[in-house]
């Protein structure tokens, strides 16, 4: 579905992304791991648009989409959410999902001030989905407060929550689980594994938690210095001579070895 | 000691030019921080953007007046006005298109786009002379005053009289209603709420599917209404020239900085601060002193703390204080 082609991306000398491929089958939840700088991100970044490449190309079902604009892919439906969680902080949550889906009639200044029906009629269809969308997450109680003010991992889920207001058929999650607590990250992973089968989404997440990775994820793309290392599930990923030289360090490895 | 007559006299000479004042410094204000918030850069040029939209109005004001189109006691420029806000959209516009569009897509940093801003103004400002001269020009028509200083006299048979001009009185009517439409264009409209979600968090703003062309494109045209509203209320209220409407981008950002920049509650309360203190220190306080205290009290001089030369120097002073010690502003705004 999405193909990401020798995708290059320098920063002056400095190589954030040299030359990775990789393919992401509809309907999976592709995990992403790889050591702090290996490119991830940047990549990430690459194909959501915000960066233009080096050189290289993304395509996406055959549709060459290289360089196009956040907002352009959004309406393709692949979405992000971002390593440090974003919130629209003065707004509500609800406010906050409800300012997702674009192209809304409201959005011209004609509508405005002549087309205040419609614009009601889609408010109301809006808040409902948005309220649903809150209940799915388990933090409709959250509705009325000011984005600004939730915690971390709540915001976490939140952006989890933006993605399901639009028709999304592919979501990057940038370290969903980061500074978000063992709790929360559970029901993160319900709503990404529910997300995958009731809806079909397809994921990329970007994860260090290995046990995370290991419960939602298959297959797992291994990078390292810009370049994808090892491809595969989980355990052939661990066992890869490659990925265990480049990241997971011997440390891991004896500690596989005393069976821990 | 006759306090009545001392809150005449003040209210005459203070209180109503100072809201006056205040308005079009708190609509010019609202601009900037406009500006600041969604397109994040001091615009330098707000000032000519304001000479430019009242200069096309007065065009208009000028065609309508030679054909004897009048609006009885109200000034024929109020007519005009929607005529000088389409023209300083067009203007607005297309600088955007050929200039500052370039480098947006750059991604240039604010202090680039403040400097760019500076060579649209050096632009706008030759321009507007070019067209209608560097001269004072006077377009005020229809009836003075709302209250004249006779029937006020004639109507309290008080010592000191009370003139509130039709411009005074246009300029704050407009002014509460053109705020008005805007709070609740900026919190209550999809427009509204894109515009505050972009100046919140630009990336995500994006990645909401929100076009940010769009986005760009409202704001000048907002900017452009504000501004050309602005000038007109000031030219109605003092006159028009050129040099004078560069020289109000002092108080203006000034008001904006005291308010908070990018909040638009902190650019209407930073107008009114400077309006208010330019005027006060500026005033002679004799008349009202010699009122309001005792014979023997009652200031043989003029009382007066800055000479109306130096009125410019209020700003700033207050602009360097607040700065100093409160330098997100008043409301909050985006630090500086």
């Amino acid at each position: 579905m999405i193909v990401v082609d020798d995708i290059h991306k320098h920063f002056g000398g400095f190589h954030a992304v040299d030359g990775a491929s990789l393919s992401i089958k509809p309907g999976s939840i592709t995990g992403l791991i790889g050591p702090n700088g290996a490119g991830k991100t940047t990549l990430f970044n690459v194909i959501a648009g915000v960066l233009k490449p080096t050189s290289g190309r993304v395509t996406m079902n055959g549709e060459d989409i290289t360089g196009l604009p956040p907002h352009t892919l959004f309406h393709k439906g692949l979405l992000r959410t971002f390593q440090i969680a974003h919130e629209f902080s003065s707004m509500t949550c609800r406010e906050n999902l409800m300012m997702v889906p674009g192209n809304q009639s409201g959005e011209t200044l004609w509508n405005t001030w002549f087309g205040r029906k419609r614009i009601a009629d889609e408010e109301r269809a809006l808040r409902a989905k948005a309220d649903e969308v809150l209940e799915f997450l388990t933090v409709e109680h959250l509705a009325d407060h000011k984005a600004g003010q939730i915690s971390g991992g709540q915001k976490k889920l939140l952006e989890l929550g933006r993605t399901m207001m639009v028709d999304a058929k592919i979501v990057f999650l940038d370290e969903v689980g980061a500074g978000v607590n063992r709790t929360l990250l559970n029901t993160i992973g319900d709503a990404i594994l529910r997300l995958n089968q009731e809806r079909n989404y397809t994921f990329v997440v970007i994860e260090h938690d290995m046990d995370f990775i290991g419960k939602i994820c298959d297959p797992v793309i291994c990078m390292a210095e810009g370049k994808v290392l090892a491809e595969g599930t989980l355990d052939e990923i661990k066992a890869n001579e490659h990925v265990i030289e480049a990241y997971l360090g011997t440390g891991l490895k004896n500690k596989e070895q005393v069976g821990a | 000691m006759d306090l009545l007559n001392a809150f005449v006299a003040l209210s005459n000479f203070v209180l109503i030019p100072a809201i006056a004042y205040g308005s079009q410094l708190a609509l010019g204000a609202l601009g900037v921080t406009l500006i600041y918030g969604i397109l994040r850069f001091s615009n330098f040029a707000h000032g000519d953007t304001m000479a430019f939209g009242t200069m096309v109005t007065i065009l208009f004001t000028w065609l309508f007046q030679s054909w004897g189109i009048s609006l009885g006691p109200v000034p024929t420029a109020l007519l005009a006005l929607p005529f000088g806000i389409l023209g300083c959209m067009a203007l607005l516009l297309f600088t955007d298109r050929v200039v500052y569009k370039f480098y947006r897509e750059q991604k240039a940093k604010p202090v680039i786009l403040v400097i760019v801003s500076l060579g649209v103004m050096f632009i706008m400002n030759g321009l507007v002379r070019f067209i209608i001269g560097p001269d004072d020009q006077r377009f005020a028509d229809g009836e003075r005053f709302i209250v004249s200083v006779r029937t006020f006299k004639d109507m309290t048979g008080l010592e000191e009289g009370l003139a509130i001009k039709t411009t005074q009185g246009i300029t704050v009517i407009t002014a509460v209603i053109v705020v008005a439409a805007l709070f609740w264009f900026l919190n209550r409209t999809r427009t509204g709420k894109s515009m505050r979600a972009y100046s919140d968090n630009e990336d995500l703003a994006l990645l909401s599917g929100i076009n940010p062309e769009r986005v760009v494109m409202i704001t000048w045209m907002i900017v452009a209404a504000l501004a050309t509203v602005a000038g007109v209320l000031y030219g109605l209220d003092k006159s028009f020239k050129p040099f004078t409407y560069f020289q109000l981008l002092l108080p203006i950002f000034a008001s904006a900085i005291v308010g908070g920049l990018g909040s638009p509650l902190g650019a209407i309360a930073g107008g009114f601060t400077i309006a208010f203190s330019e005027v006060m220190v500026t005033y002679a306080w004799k008349k009202v002193a010699g009122y309001a205290l005792p014979e023997s009290l009652a200031p043989d001089g003029l009382a007066q703390l800055l000479s109306t030369d130096y009125k410019f120097a209020v700003s700033f002073v207050i602009l360097l204080i607040v700065l100093l010690f409160r330098p997100t502003g008043l409301f909050a705004g985006k630090s500086v």
